[in-house]
């Protein structure tokens, strides 16, 4: 009988246990309603330091973008960029640029938000020594060549192409004409830094200070920050709650769990395996808006196969044989809108997206792709391997997926297979030292929303992201002749017509357009993605 | 007794070299970890070489290696590519880790050898047979299951706990985590103090006990019971590594910053530092666990003895 005793002890502990911890749990958000709310929100661990030069992911940009303003801003819903702290920016040739600040902005800290301060950050972001991996932002201004040399050493510490004529007023010089260039200013890298950050710089990362209409209030690596309405901010996009709490949390989907519970108020990113749930459980309270980000097939023009004229019609004929439709819906839940162009919806048929530019070679046409393959003289090697990395993403069940597709056209259950890469580490380093023969997944999220951003670093010659090596003449032609005109609407058509040249040789196979998602609780409102599918938090109302 | 404990330490040296180094090895088959850093563009060559340099990534393997240990001898761990001391990182991951696996051990210990000693005495009657039953479902039922189950029912639907655990990890949100991870150590637990007690309760020095007329209570917990724990020892013993090290699922799950946690993150972003770091030192605890493992036998049982 003592055992007995001895199970019903244990038995016991357990209820009073779990007793305890329902006395523990309970209190969900917290805080008051209002315009002093505080809004909790899910957040992932920023992949490097919280400088903004140094910051190339969405964590950490999250985190930027409601600490920092820079010159311009890029409108929430249009992604158009307008006039922030600069009062204006002119110039005469598209080379030279005057940049005149408003004098009523300040750093949180107090200090005054000077020319100086921009270029000063900006020398920053160049130089070589500071190792600051969004330092390419800068190759446009003068002087970035001996700033940051692609090999040796730097024989210069700041920019020769930056002058800071006055207190409100500095000069840009830029190394070739690029008229789009003030658009591009939106970016984080471009922000201001107060002078702290140079000063005692450990201090300043273990707690960012910034000019944004929020001011860190706490800040634990790696499990949290508290951000907190800065009242005295001056500028005209003031915060309507009290404050963010960042959560980091160590899967997405406990995210949306504690959000269903009641215990979260926004998750920016709704995990793929919950995505039939989201009608249900969240309603109308779920967001699905497209994003800057396009995903695409690319090849390899290191291997001859792929670099010939037959090669372009088998580019072609994959890229009909692929059922855009089906995958986005059934795979991705219309996550995915089907791409017809290089670019993304975003922009707006303004800023340069024309949908269905592309043309058939991008429409699922199964007799005409066979045909189109066979007259290539089939696939390259007889079969196309898809890398992608196993480790995030999903990528697998999309991959198979464009592989059936591509299968059941060839009649040929192996001329297509995935190839999976275990880490995404690995892969990226197989993509950019060429180590791969076949074709493999890319994908391209916009630094700023312009047409320019979509082709140039990508498809131009020995551009910095062009892994498959693409070169094609008329289309660098049509680039550089874009970048020297001073009329937008001019340079984005003129743009539109290099992006005609890659319909014609289909360098990669555009898949598809993704989309930003997030959801959010009962408690507040007004909750939107802006273009880079980062939450914009400030406009955020607590009921 | 004092020799054979120095004797085991001296040992400790070769395994936690040879371990230390495969480990490294292996983190470094993984590739070049900087291609990772810049999402899905490339890196800037010369940015990408100046770190290469900085954390002595250009250097060949071995003599990256040596540095590292000569380092880790120093105290110092390196730096994680997010800019933490990796130090940092196990001040805060190894308190809540240790803290659950704490939970874990004493779930397995309470409830594992009292469910043991129960069905061990009562062979063949319900109890038993319902309890072999229940081992049998939770050992066949993976963690992550019965994690994700748990969390929806008690945290969501009947809304008793919080889904997720807050960064600090009291120890009252760490009870259902560590029941969870304790789950399936706590049947095989049951399962091996049920078979070792069964036999042991027909062993001739449980009948002389009984002949003797010792009250039933002192034979079961001081005769049969510390006899039949010798089994039962070695498995929690290296239990307490492998709960330490392979949290990941249930650290996950419940949104533990743990060790699971950042093992997993430094692996997704190729973090040598991390990884060597944290695995060096839960190479430690393995080896001073079956240390301690081995010194208890000799406590359990006094016919073992070590010169």
């Amino acid at each position: 009988m003592r055992g007995a005793t001895h199970a019903r002890w244990a038995a016991c502990a357990v209820a009073v246990a779990l007793a305890a911890t329902a006395c523990g749990g309970g209190d969900s958000g917290g805080g008051s309603g209002g315009a002093d709310g505080i809004v909790s929100s899910s957040w992932g661990d920023p992949q490097n330091p919280l400088e903004p030069a140094n910051t190339n992911e969405v964590q950490g940009g999250k985190v930027l973008d409601m600490v920092f303003r820079g010159l311009v801003r890029y409108d929430s819903k249009t992604g158009e960029a307008k006039n922030e702290i600069a009062e204006k920016i002119e110039s005469q040739d598209s080379q030279n640029f005057t940049i005149t600040i408003k004098d009523n902005w300040t750093f949180s800290n107090g200090e005054k938000v000077t020319a100086k301060s921009f270029v000063d950050a900006w020398n920053y972001g160049a130089a070589l020594k500071n190792n600051q991996k969004n330092a390419y932002f800068f190759a446009y201004i003068d002087g970035y060549d001996q700033a940051h040399p692609e090999t040796g050493k730097a024989t210069a510490d700041t920019l020769s192409g930056l002058e800071v004529v006055n207190d409100t007023t500095f000069k840009v010089k830029l190394s070739q004409k690029f008229s789009l260039w003030p658009d591009t200013l939106g970016y984080a890298a471009f922000v201001p830094l107060p002078k702290t950050f140079y000063s005692d710089h450990e201090a300043w990362l273990a707690k960012p200070v910034g000019n944004g209409p929020y001011t860190i209030d706490e800040y634990a690596k790696g499990s949290s920050m508290n951000l907190r309405r800065w009242d005295d901010y001056p500028g005209p996009d003031k915060a309507q709650n009290g404050g963010i709490d960042l959560k980091v949390y160590t899967d997405n989907n406990t995210a949306y769990t504690d959000l269903t519970a009641g215990n979260l108020d926004l998750v920016d990113d709704v995990p793929a395996s919950q995505l039939k749930n989201v009608a249900g459980d969240l309603g109308d309270r779920y967001i699905n808006t497209p994003a800057g980000i396009i995903q695409t097939l690319a090849f390899p023009f290191f291997v001859k196969a792929w670099d010939t004229p037959d090669a372009v019609k088998v580019r072609q004929g994959l890229s009909m044989a692929i059922n855009r439709q089906q995958i986005t819906d059934q795979i991705f839940q219309k996550t995915r809108t089907p791409a017809s162009d290089w670019t993304s919806p975003v922009l707006g048929a303004e800023g340069g997206f024309k949908k269905g530019l592309c043309g058939s070679p991008c429409e699922y046409d199964k007799a005409q792709a066979k045909k189109l393959i066979d007259e290539g003289g089939g696939i390259p090697g007889g079969q196309l391997k898809i890398s992608y990395n196993a480790d995030t993403g999903s990528h697998k069940e999309w991959v198979d997926a464009v592989c059936n597709s591509i299968n059941s056209v060839m009649g040929n259950n192996k001329a297509c297979v995935g190839s999976p890469v275990g880490t995404f580490a690995d892969f990226r380093n197989q993509v950019s030292t060429q180590k791969l023969t076949g074709a493999w997944r890319a994908g391209w999220q916009m630094d700023y929303p312009l047409i320019q951003n979509f082709l140039q670093p990508l498809y131009y010659t020995n551009a910095p992201s062009s892994d498959g090596k693409w070169s094609n003449e008329e289309f660098d032609a049509l680039v550089n002749k874009a970048n020297a005109e001073t009329d937008k609407a001019t340079a984005v058509s003129t743009f539109q017509d290099a992006e005609k040249v890659l319909a014609e040789q289909m360098p990669v196979i555009p898949l598809w357009y993704q989309n930003g998602s997030a959801g959010y609780s009962d408690r507040v409102e007004n909750v939107a993605l802006n273009v880079f599918s980062v939450p914009v938090y400030d406009q955020i109302k607590v009921k | 007794m004092g020799r054979y404990v120095i004797r085991r330490l001296l040992q400790m040296i070769p395994v936690f070299f040879g371990t230390t180094l495969l480990i490294f090895l292996m983190v470094n088959v993984m590739g070049d970890p900087i291609a990772g850093l810049c999402g899905d563009r490339q890196c800037d060559p010369a940015t990408a070489a100046q770190l290469r340099t900085e954390f002595g990534l250009d250097k060949p393997v071995w003599q990256q290696y040596l540095t590292y240990m000569g380092n880790v001898f120093t105290g110092d761990f390196g730096t994680a590519f997010n800019g933490q001391k990796v130090t940092e990182l196990m001040a805060t991951a190894f308190p809540i880790t240790i803290r659950l696996t704490l939970i874990a051990i004493v779930f397995e210990v309470v409830i594992g050898i009292t469910l043991g000693v129960v069905t061990g005495l009562r062979r063949g009657r319900p109890v038993d047979t319902g309890v072999l039953i229940l081992t049998l479902v939770v050992i066949s039922v993976p963690t992550f299951v019965t994690g994700l189950l748990l969390q929806l029912l008690l945290g969501v639907e009947w809304g008793i706990i919080k889904p997720s655990v807050s960064p600090q990890a009291p120890v009252d949100e760490l009870i259902v985590p560590g029941l969870v991870l304790a789950s399936v150590s706590l049947a095989y637990v049951t399962r091996l103090t049920r078979t070792s007690i069964a036999e042991n309760a027909r062993a001739d020095y449980v009948r002389t006990a009984v002949a003797k007329g010792l009250p039933r209570r002192r034979v079961v917990v001081r005769h049969l019971l510390r006899n039949s724990l010798i089994p039962v020892v070695t498995f929690i013993g290296t239990d307490v590594g492998a709960l330490m090290g392979g949290a990941i699922v249930t650290e996950r799950i419940f949104n533990i910053h743990g060790v699971g946690y950042q093992l997993y993150q430094g692996i997704l972003r190729q973090n040598t530092q991390t990884v060597v770091g944290f695995v060096t030192v839960l190479v430690l605890v393995f080896l001073a666990a079956n240390l301690i493992v081995d010194l208890l036998y000799a406590v359990l049982d006094p016919r073992i003895r070590y010169a």
